[in-house]
């Protein structure tokens, strides 16, 4: 044998929980290997069992959890049946872990510089006289600037980017061998996320470390990772070098799983399994024909939130006028933009650009600071959002929300849900009537008839998002907001979303106002792209226009950061 | 808990963050994984006294005490106000309990008392879960100047001390048991609407409440149709958990001689009556209606763990 011992070797590992109907296999027959210096990329939806494989590998397995079968064998050491001390050291020194949430996995009341001195004094990796000195070096090393000042900051201080660079910094304090990072850049912006991702794959190499990335998306492991193991419902389905893997992938599963990624040069329907059966969609006569009619114009809005009461307060009561008014935060700074029927308009951004912040004033939600939203020739934006819930207009303005399970309530059933808009603002009267406008607006979205009397906890993700559509469609709206309607679905899913979505938007002569993180899926669905940045608008124009020719450097910036599968 | 980490070693942040993560993806894929039907509320209730045989315990002990206060009078071997020749006598097989100082069975009073403790504990925190939670949802759900009156308002009465203020609502507005009913509910006013207006804080901007309103909904339907049912199954435990303290109130306020009079059996006053005859020696007296008063406390308290296990989403593996 002249191959080297691997770092890390998974061997028929087999992971079960006991639930109270029984033993849940969540991993079965899983192999994997790592060598020294490798990255490895474990890609999957939600359920495959790619979390639970790293969590095994770590010993950290909720109580229910336990490794029923297979070895694990980590640089000669039996991870399976080592004690818990030899664990504890081997946890932090020799493999760290790296998670999706950085603020969650900090200590929101402890300075950053403690918290790695922490680390750094429990695996005996500095005495207490040289901790500081080796704590603002590792700040220094996740490259965060002036790391002396940084040291004495909270996380609260930090951005989402920064406090993941200060866990890598925690993960890395003790010179692991290996690093498992858990969905490390999911929920950062997709600039941040490059920035993220080029930091840990350079400290890996520099310090010839092994990295697991566990990922649901393909286009980050395929730019990032040496070897792909694509894993579904517990099992390991195909393992293969990164660069092949996307020229010639061998199981069905994993041509699925690209297929429905969104990307260059493709259309919606693109993402779909060629088997997926389409339903025929005949455009409304009506509504969609009158294309250049403005549905909603939007001028010169601002929104401002107080910064703090309390310092406002303070200043105007010592006549500080500069300061008083300067403690407004600006989240929408003077935008102008419309939609027209039967158009689609994506809204981009990073987080905190206002984006969100503008949907919700379009939706009426939310009361504007200055000036107008126009809808269908009527001034909306005079209408208090606590008044708007009685407008006649309600109805016509219509929103789909981001998380979907968030947006059910959970006491109420799917029918429950989408009767709510029909009982409220509807014509259908009588439990009969409402009954069948709920059937018929599920067959619409797709959503299972005996599905209707479930409770959102019984429903998966992808139904909980077509109940979220059909309540929105439920009372024939003009105008659809869709806030990041997919972002928190898996790329199968998604795409039989978004194609639900342009089909409805046809069949029903919508226009949508789609706010999203997504270019990718922007590119799909838009006929329009407005670019925002800081409240204001970085630059609009049609989608093609946008994003194949930019004219800002932030759109070109936007787009350069996002991973793509090499096809 | 569920930590695979014990918290208490001076474990990094990121471990400790590693234990709850884990803990919190493997419930999602252990439910991704299983896509059977959501039991019913039976069967998981079933499922955690199963875990928790105390909690099976505490209802079985409810259960006892439901059916004193219902057919108390009828299964008591002796009236409880008649006396006969034997007083003062020890516990024997004629008297389980013994006899007090005018020779009434001491096991037939304590049985009979159980319907009066339970009904003011009952009426008692029916009429604070009224009060305290549509006021706290209120405050929470509306905020401004309702959220400032109730928050106030809890504030004044928790700046007393609490049985000295029930003492001072009965002294002043007469001796009857509707006041001990009424001074229990206002002194545990503050926990209610506490419990409520932060529940209901944490739910005003959830998405199905801006779905709701959307959906044409008015803010006060949205009040009672949305915040309200998911708010009660934590107000039920703190109902379960404040039973206990109420009913040791009404025994306390009757212990120093406010509320019930005597010869009314009720264990506060079973107990006030009994501790004269403790140093000579006749223990029985006040130490069986407060063997009942700890053991009625006891169970609800044990039963609103239990309640608040049954409610607990964590627990919903």
């Amino acid at each position: 044998m002249t191959e080297p011992l691997p770092l890390l070797d998974v061997h028929d590992l087999t992971v079960e929980f006991a639930t109270r109907r029984g033993i849940v296999r969540a991993v079965e027959q899983v192999n994997l290997t790592v060598a020294r210096g490798e990255t490895v990329g474990i890609v999957g939806e939600s359920g495959s069992g790619k979390s639970v494989t790293s969590y095994a590998v770590m010993r950290i397995l909720d109580r229910a959890g336990r490794i029923a079968d297979g070895a694990i064998t980590f640089s000669g050491v039996d991870v399976r049946h080592a004690s818990e001390s030899a664990m504890r050291d081997l946890r932090g020194r020799e493999m760290s872990m790296i998670f999706q949430n950085p603020r969650a996995a900090l200590n929101p009341i402890r300075k950053v510089g403690h918290q790695i001195e922490d680390v750094l004094l429990q695996h005996v990796q500095a005495a207490p006289s040289d901790a500081r000195e080796k704590a603002i070096a590792m700040l220094d090393q996740v490259r965060i600037a002036r790391p002396e000042e940084r040291y004495h900051a909270y996380p609260f201080e930090l951005s989402g980017g920064m406090c993941q660079r200060v866990v890598i910094a925690l993960a890395l304090a003790c010179r692991p061998q290996l690093l498992i990072a858990d969905e490390p850049t999911t929920g950062l912006d997709v600039t941040t996320q490059k920035a993220v991702m080029e930091l840990v794959v350079e400290l890996t190499r520099e310090r010839g470390m092994s990295t697991i990335l566990i990922t649901h998306d393909l286009g980050l492991a395929a730019a990032y990772c040496d070897r792909v193991v694509v894993m579904q419902k517990g099992r390991v389905l195909e393992t293969a070098r990164s660069t092949e893997i996307f020229k010639v992938p061998e199981h069905p599963y994993t041509r699925k799983l690209m297929r429905a990624t969104p990307r260059i040069g493709v259309t919606l329907r693109d993402l779909l399994p060629p088997d997926a059966v389409l339903p025929d969609s005949k455009p409304a006569a009506a509504a969609a024909r009158e294309a250049d009619e403005p549905l909603l114009v939007v001028d010169d809005l601002i929104k401002d939130y107080p910064r703090n009461a309390m310092s406002r307060t303070l200043a105007s009561l010592f006549r500080r006028r500069d300061i008083a008014e300067d403690a407004a935060f600006r989240a929408v700074d003077g935008i102008s933009f419309g939609v027209k029927r039967g158009e689609s308009v994506g809204l981009v951004g990073e987080s905190g650009c206002g984006k969100s912040t503008t949907s919700m004033m379009v939706m009426r939600l939310l009361d504007k600071t200055a000036g107008t939203i126009t809808f269908d020739g009527q001034d909306i934006g005079a209408v208090p959002a606590r008044d708007f819930a009685r407008s006649p207009l309600r109805g016509r303005i219509q929103m789909v929300f981001q998380d979907p399970t968030d947006s059910l309530n959970p006491r109420f059933t799917a029918a429950r849900a989408i009767a709510d808009p029909i009982l409220r603002l509807g014509t259908a009267r009588g439990a009969r009537a409402v009954r069948a406008r709920c059937e018929e607006l599920a067959h619409q979205v797709g959503l299972p008839g005996e599905l209707l009397d479930r409770f959102p906890h019984q429903l998966s993700g992808g139904q909980k998002a077509r109940v979220g559509i059909a309540r929105a469609i439920a009372l024939g709206p003009e105008l659809l907001v869709l806030d990041e309607p997919t972002a928190a679905l898996d790329v199968s899913v998604q795409a039989i979303v978004l194609n639900l979505l342009q089909d409805l938007k046809t069949a029903l002569g919508m226009s949508y106002l789609f706010v999203s993180h997504d270019l990718n899926v922007v590119r799909l669905l838009c006929d329009r792209v407005i670019v925002m940045r800081a409240g204001k608008i970085v630059e609009q124009g049609s989608t093609t226009q946008v994003l194949n020719a930019p004219q800002s450097d932030y759109t070109r910036e936007l787009l350069t950061a996002i991973p793509h599968p090499p096809i | 808990m569920n930590q695979a980490v014990s918290p208490e070693k001076v474990a990094p942040a990121a471990e400790i963050a590693a234990a709850a993560i884990a803990a919190a993806t493997v419930q999602a894929e252990t439910k991704a994984a299983s896509p059977a039907p959501q039991p019913s509320i039976f069967h998981h209730a079933r499922y955690v006294i199963g875990e928790n045989p105390v909690t099976g315990l505490a209802f079985a002990i409810f259960l006892l005490i439901v059916i004193c206060a219902v057919f108390g009078p009828w299964i008591v071997p002796y009236d409880p106000l008649a006396s006969n020749e034997a007083t003062l006598a020890p516990p024997s097989a004629i008297h389980w309990f013994g006899t007090d100082q005018l020779g009434r069975d001491i096991l037939s009073r304590v049985i009979v008392a159980t319907r009066l403790d339970l009904a003011i504990a009952v009426a008692s925190v029916a009429l604070v879960f009224l009060l305290g939670g549509v006021s706290g949802v209120a405050a929470g759900f509306f905020g401004g100047w309702i959220d400032r009156l109730v928050g106030r308002l809890a504030d004044t009465i928790m700046a007393f001390p609490l049985f000295v203020l029930a003492m001072g609502i009965v002294a002043a507005l007469g001796n009857s048991v509707t006041n001990i009913v009424l001074a229990t509910a206002i002194i545990n006013f503050p926990l209610y609407a506490r419990v409520a207006r932060a529940e209901a804080n944490t739910r005003r901007n959830a998405g199905y409440v801006l779905a709701a309103r959307l959906s044409g909904n008015t803010e006060m339907r949205i009040l009672l149709a949305q915040i309200l049912p998911n708010v009660m199954p934590i107000m039920v435990v703190q109902m379960s958990l404040t039973m206990g303290y109420a009913i040791l109130n009404a025994a306390g306020l009757s212990f120093i001689g406010l509320g019930v009079r005597p010869p009314t059996a009720e264990w506060g006053i079973m107990v006030a009556e009994g501790a004269a005859f403790m140093v000579s020696g006749e223990w029985w007296i006040a130490f069986f209606p407060g063997a009942a008063l700890v053991l009625a406390v006891f169970c609800f308290n044990l039963l609103g763990d239990g309640l608040r296990d049954i409610v607990d989403p964590q627990r919903r593996t």
